[in-house]
């Protein structure tokens, strides 16, 4: 997602060696995603449902 | 000693062969209070030997604070993703200065176990190989107008 938009940076984070991190963002099981502090996605979802869920707030215009 | 066997080594080997771009893994470290910073180095220093188009710039988190502010990077280990565009204009002025491109992916933490795999899909993906997402994916991704950070957190497994 990060590749395709210049506007998306992408983070791969390792929660046990950040605890803080962790905490901070109450990181009880993996995956979890957190997307701009804001929305929060647990486990994993096919792509198009964790596309929606992950850009929904964050894209203007109308959707298809 | 080898952290990749033989077999995955070979493996790599193959995927690696078909990538089109450079790519260079900013490894940003510090010397002080990293654990997992030597595992870190360990893992991408095997990772050159495989493909002539992979290369690892180490990054000081304090001496070079200027270079992970612009990858708005503040903690170690972590990596992020660069690659170079392949044109082979360039190819032939060896002056021209060397551009990185930043793929804006980055890896919190040491890259082992599962987020090995990660990691080499990144590096495939920014040396060049298509985006697996689906048309109706990429054009949802194309419609993000503002700043989006997305983190994803994993455990080593």
């Amino acid at each position: 997602m990060a590749f395709v938009s210049p506007n998306i940076t992408a983070y791969a984070v390792e929660a046990t060696e950040f605890p803080d991190l962790a905490r901070r963002y109450k990181v009880t099981g993996v995956p979890k995603t957190i997307v701009n502090d804001d929305v929060e996605i647990l486990g994993a979802l096919p792509e198009d449902a964790f596309v929606e869920q992950a850009l929904d707030k964050f894209s203007a215009g109308p959707r298809q | 000693m080898a952290l990749i066997s033989p077999a995955d080594q070979q493996k790599l080997q193959e995927v690696f062969a078909d990538m089109t771009r450079p790519v260079r893994l900013l490894f940003f470290t510090q010397t002080i209070g990293c654990e997992t910073c030597l595992q870190t180095r360990q893992i991408l220093d095997e990772l050159p030997p495989l493909s002539d188009k992979i290369s690892i710039e180490e990054v000081n988190l304090i001496l070079d604070a200027d270079t992970a502010k612009a990858y708005g990077v503040d903690r170690a280990p972590a990596i992020a993703v660069t690659y170079q565009d392949a044109s082979p204009a360039s190819a032939g002025s060896s002056d021209a200065p060397s551009v990185w491109n930043d793929s804006r992916m980055r890896f919190l933490g040491a890259p082992a176990g599962y987020e090995f795999i990660s990691l080499v899909q990144a590096v495939l993906l920014a040396g060049g190989r298509p985006s697996a997402l689906a048309p109706e994916s990429r054009n949802r991704i194309a419609s993000v107008d503002r700043a989006v950070a997305i983190q994803v957190f994993t455990t080593p497994t």
